[in-house]
C-alpha cells in the first residue's frame, strides 16, 4: 500500500514545481535571483526564493503582537484564534486537498482534550493524574487512532456520504461524554485542567500560552506546506480529483485517503490538547455540535484552497464572538455567524480567499491561488 | 451476493447474541422486556416518519438537508401554538405539515435551486440555514421547555393488557401513525403519477428530464413532502418527547443513522433503520443507560463495514 504512493509517476512534479519558481518568484518583483548559478545551501535557495514581503511582514506582526496588544487580547483572541485556526487547518486540509468533508474534526480534538483531563491532572476526582510528559503523547496517540477509525469507516462510501457518517460520529460522541458518567464525568465534564510548569515556565500566562499556541501552529501550517508536495500529498489531491483514474494508475485510494486522516487527526489532537489547557476545562458542550459545525464554518469561512484560510477564517470567527456582543445582543451570535457562514457559502464558495483571489483578479496583476482549484463535476 | 453459508454466519453472528439477550431478559423481567419493546417500537415509528422524509430528497435529489432537524422543530412549535390558540390537535398536525414544507418549498425554490448538481455546496447551505433556523426559534420560544397535551381520545393509559398491564395510549397510537404514514409513502410511490416520476428520479434524473418532464417541479414537490414529514413528525414527537433547542439535532442525528443503516433513499430502508434504531436506543437506555450510545454506534459501525450503502442500499 505504501509503495504505491512514492511510485515514479508522482516523484517529477514537486520537484519540478520548485525548479520552475525561480521564474515566477524572484523575476515577478523586479530583482536578480543572487542564487541562480551559486553553490549556496539549498535551504538559502529556497528562501531567498519562497519569501516574500508579506511572509516577513506577518511573522513580525505575530511575534510582536502579544507586546503590544492587552493580556486580554493576546489570551482570548489571538491564542484563540490559533488553536482554533489549527483544528480547522485538519480540516481544510481533509476536505481542500483530499475532498472529504469531516464533521468530527472536532470531536477528534475533543477527544485528545478529553484523554488529557482522563489521564492528567484535573479537579476531578477520577482523573488518573499522570505526568504530563506521558499524557500529553497518549493523547495525540489516541486523537490518531481515532481519526484513523473515522476515516476507515466513512471513506467506504464517498462525497456527500462523508459528511453525513462523520456528524453521526460527531453526535455520537457528543452523547456518549453526556451519558458516561463513569469514564467522561457526563454533563459535568472535568475542571481544572491546566498546563503544566514546565522550565519554571507557567504556560497558564498569556505570554507563554501564546507563544506555545503560535509555535504548533506555525509548525501544523509548514507541516501541511509541505506535505501537500510530497509525492503523498500530490497522490491525495489525485484521489480528490478523479478518485477512479487514481486507482487504474495503481494508487491504493482507500490506504491515502485513511492516511490523510490519520494526520488531519495529528492536527486536530494537538489542538485539541491546547484547547482544553486554553478553556481550563473540558465539558460535553465543549465537542456538542455547535462547534462541530463551528469548526466548518471557520475553514469555509477562510477559505479551503490554501492552509491560511484555516486561520484567517479563526481570526474572522473569533473576532466576531469577542467583539459582536457589543454590537448585538450576545444570544444572536449564532445567527449572526449562520448569516455569515450563509452569505460566503452563496456568494463566495472560496471563502475569504476566493474574495481575494477575486479582488486581486480586478485589481492587481493576474496571479492564481497555490494550491491547484477543484471543479465542481 | 453472499453465498449461503455466509448467510447463515451473519444470521447467527447477529441473530445469536439477540436471541440468547432476549431469552435471559424474559426471564428475568418479562414485563420490563415487553414494554421496553413497545417503547422502542413506538420510537421507531417517530424516527420512520421524521426520518422517511430525509431519505426521499436524498434518494431523489442526492441533497443531504441537514436542516431537516430543524424543520422538525419548527413544525413542533408550530403546531403547539396553533394547538394552543385553535385547541385542536388535528389541526396543529395539519399546521406542522403545513409550516414545514413550506419552508422546505421556500429553501428548495430560494436558494438550493440555484446551485443543482453542486452537492456539497447544497449540504453546507443547509447547514447554514439549521443555525439560522434553531436561533430563530430559539429567539422567538426562547429555551423553555414546552410539552404539548395529547388528544382528549389518546390521553391516559390503556388498562387491561396481560403482563404489561397499562400503556400510554398516545405512545400506542405512535405506532398507528409510523405504520400509517408507511402505507401512504407506498401507495404515493408505488400508486400514484407523482409517484413514478419521484422513483425515475431516484433512478436517473437526467433521463426523467429528457423524457419531457418538469424535475423542478417534481424536486419542489419532494421536498416539500419531505420537510413536511418532518414537521409532522415534530408535532407527534411534541407529545412525547418535549420541544426544546437540542431536540432538533437529536433528530438529525436519528435521521442521519436511520438512512445510512437503512440505505440512502429506500422508504423500506428507513422503515427497517428506525426499528434497529429504536430496538438499540431504547433497550440500551433500560438495560445499560450510560453505555446506550455506544450500541447505536456499534450498529453504524457493523453495517458500515459489511454494507456500506446500507442495508437497503443500492450501489449509486
Amino acid at each position: 500500500m505504501g509503495t504505491g504512493l512514492t511510485a515514479a509517476v508522482v516523484r517529477p512534479l514537486p520537484l519540478a514545481a520548485v525548479r520552475a519558481a525561480p521564474a515566477g518568484a524572484g523575476a515577478g518583483l523586479g530583482m536578480v535571483d543572487p542564487y541562480a548559478n551559486s553553490n549556496a545551501p539549498r535551504w538559502l535557495k529556497f528562501l531567498w526564493r519562497t519569501l516574500a514581503a508579506r511572509h516577513v511582514f506577518v511573522l513580525a506582526f505575530v511575534l510582536l503582537l502579544p507586546f503590544v496588544a492587552s493580556p486580554f487580547f493576546t489570551y482570548q483572541v489571538a491564542a484563540q484564534s490559533l488553536i482554533f485556526g489549527l483544528i480547522a487547518l485538519s480540516l481544510s486540509f481533509l476536505a481542500g486537498y483530499g475532498g472529504m468533508v469531516s464533521l468530527a474534526q472536532m470531536s477528534v480534538a475533543g477527544m485528545a482534550g478529553y484523554a488529557v483531563a482522563v489521564l492528567g491532572v484535573s479537579g476531578t476526582a477520577s482523573s488518573l493524574g499522570w505526568h504530563w510528559g506521558i499524557v500529553v503523547p497518549l493523547a495525540l496517540l489516541i486523537a490518531v487512532v481515532c481519526s484513523t477509525l473515522i476515516g476507515w469507516l466513512s471513506v467506504r462510501t464517498d462525497g456527500i456520504y462523508t459528511i453525513m457518517i462523520t456528524l453521526a460520529i460527531g453526535v455520537a460522541f457528543y452523547y456518549l461524554v453526556l451519558q458516561n458518567y463513569t469514564v467522561f464525568n457526563g454533563f459535568q465534564g472535568f475542571q481544572k485542567v491546566y498546563p503544566p510548569i514546565v522550565l519554571g515556565i507557567d504556560w497558564r500566562a498569556p505570554l507563554p500560552f501564546y507563544f506555545l499556541c503560535l509555535f504548533w501552529s506555525m509548525t501544523g501550517y509548514f507541516f501541511i506546506q509541505w506535505l501537500v508536495r510530497t509525492p503523498f500529498g500530490i497522490a491525495l489531491q489525485g484521489t480528490r480529483d478523479n478518485a477512479r483514474r487514481m486507482n487504474a494508475l495503481g494508487f491504493n485510494v482507500t490506504a491515502t485517503r485513511v492516511l490523510a486522516y490519520a494526520v488531519s487527526g495529528l492536527l486536530a489532537g494537538v489542538g485539541g490538547v491546547l484547547l482544553v489547557w486554553y478553556n481550563g476545562l473540558i465539558s460535553p458542550g465543549s465537542v456538542g455540535t455547535g462547534w462541530l459545525i463551528n469548526v466548518l464554518v471557520i475553514a469555509v469561512l477562510g477559505g479551503m484552497k490554501h492552509p491560511i484560510g484555516a486561520f484567517l477564517g479563526a481570526i474572522v470567527f473569533i473576532l466576531l464572538q469577542t467583539f459582536a456582543i457589543d454590537l448585538i445582543d450576545r444570544e444572536r451570535f449564532n445567527l449572526v455567524i449562520g448569516g455569515v457562514f450563509l452569505a460566503i457559502v452563496l456568494f463566495s464558495p472560496d471563502g475569504l480567499l476566493g474574495l481575494w483571489a477575486k479582488l486581486r483578479m480586478r485589481f492587481g496583476p493576474s496571479q492564481v491561488l497555490t494550491s491547484t482549484p477543484r471543479r465542481q463535476p | 451476493m453472499m453465498t449461503r453459508g455466509e448467510r447463515l454466519a451473519t444470521v447467527l453472528l447477529v441473530g445469536g447474541p439477540i436471541a440468547v439477550f432476549s431469552v435471559w431478559a424474559l426471564v428475568d423481567n418479562t414485563r420490563l422486556y415487553l414494554v421496553t419493546m413497545l417503547n422502542s417500537l413506538t420510537l421507531a415509528s417517530l424516527y420512520f416518519i421524521v426520518a422517511s422524509g430525509f431519505t426521499l430528497v436524498f434518494g431523489l435529489m442526492r441533497n443531504v438537508n441537514l436542516a431537516h432537524g430543524s424543520l422538525y422543530l419548527l413544525g413542533g412549535y408550530v403546531g403547539y401554538v396553533v394547538a394552543r390558540e385553535t385547541g385542536w390537535w388535528i389541526i396543529a398536525l395539519a399546521a406542522g405539515f403545513l409550516a414545514a414544507a413550506i419552508a422546505g418549498l421556500l429553501i428548495q425554490v430560494l436558494i438550493l435551486k440555484r446551485m443543482q448538481g453542486q452537492d456539497l455546496r447544497q449540504t453546507m447551505v443547509t447547514i447554514g440555514l439549521s443555525i439560522v433556523i434553531a436561533d430563530v426559534l430559539l429567539w422567538i420560544f426562547t429555551g423553555q421547555v414546552y410539552q404539548m397535551e395529547a388528544p382528549e381520545l389518546l390521553q391516559g393509559p390503556i388498562r387491561g393488557i396481560p403482563i404489561i398491564k397499562a400503556y400510554s395510549a398516545y405512545r400506542l397510537s405512535l405506532l398507528g401513525f409510523g405504520i400509517a404514514i408507511g402505507i401512504f409513502l407506498w401507495w404515493l410511490l408505488n400508486r400514484t403519477r407523482v409517484g413514478t416520476m419521484i422513483r425515475a428520479g431516484v433512478d436517473d434524473r437526467a433521463m426523467l428530464a429528457a423524457a419531457g418532464v418538469n424535475v423542478n417541479l417534481v424536486f419542489a414537490v419532494t421536498f416539500m413532502l419531505g420537510a413536511g414529514l418532518a414537521g409532522f413528525g415534530g408535532v407527534i414527537g411534541a407529545v412525547e418527547l418535549s420541544m426544546v433547542p437540542g431536540e432538533d439535532t437529536r433528530l438529525l442525528l436519528a435521521s442521519l443513522i436511520v438512512v445510512i443503516v437503512g440505505g440512502m433513499g429506500s422508504v423500506p430502508g428507513a422503515a427497517i433503520g428506525a426499528a434497529i434504531l429504536g430496538l438499540a436506543e431504547t433497550y440500551g437506555l433500560a438495560y445499560a443507560p450510560t453505555y446506550s450510545v455506544v450500541f447505536t454506534f456499534v450498529i453504524l459501525i457493523v453495517v458500515l463495514a459489511f454494507r456500506p450503502r446500507g442495508i437497503m442500499g443500492r450501489p449509486a
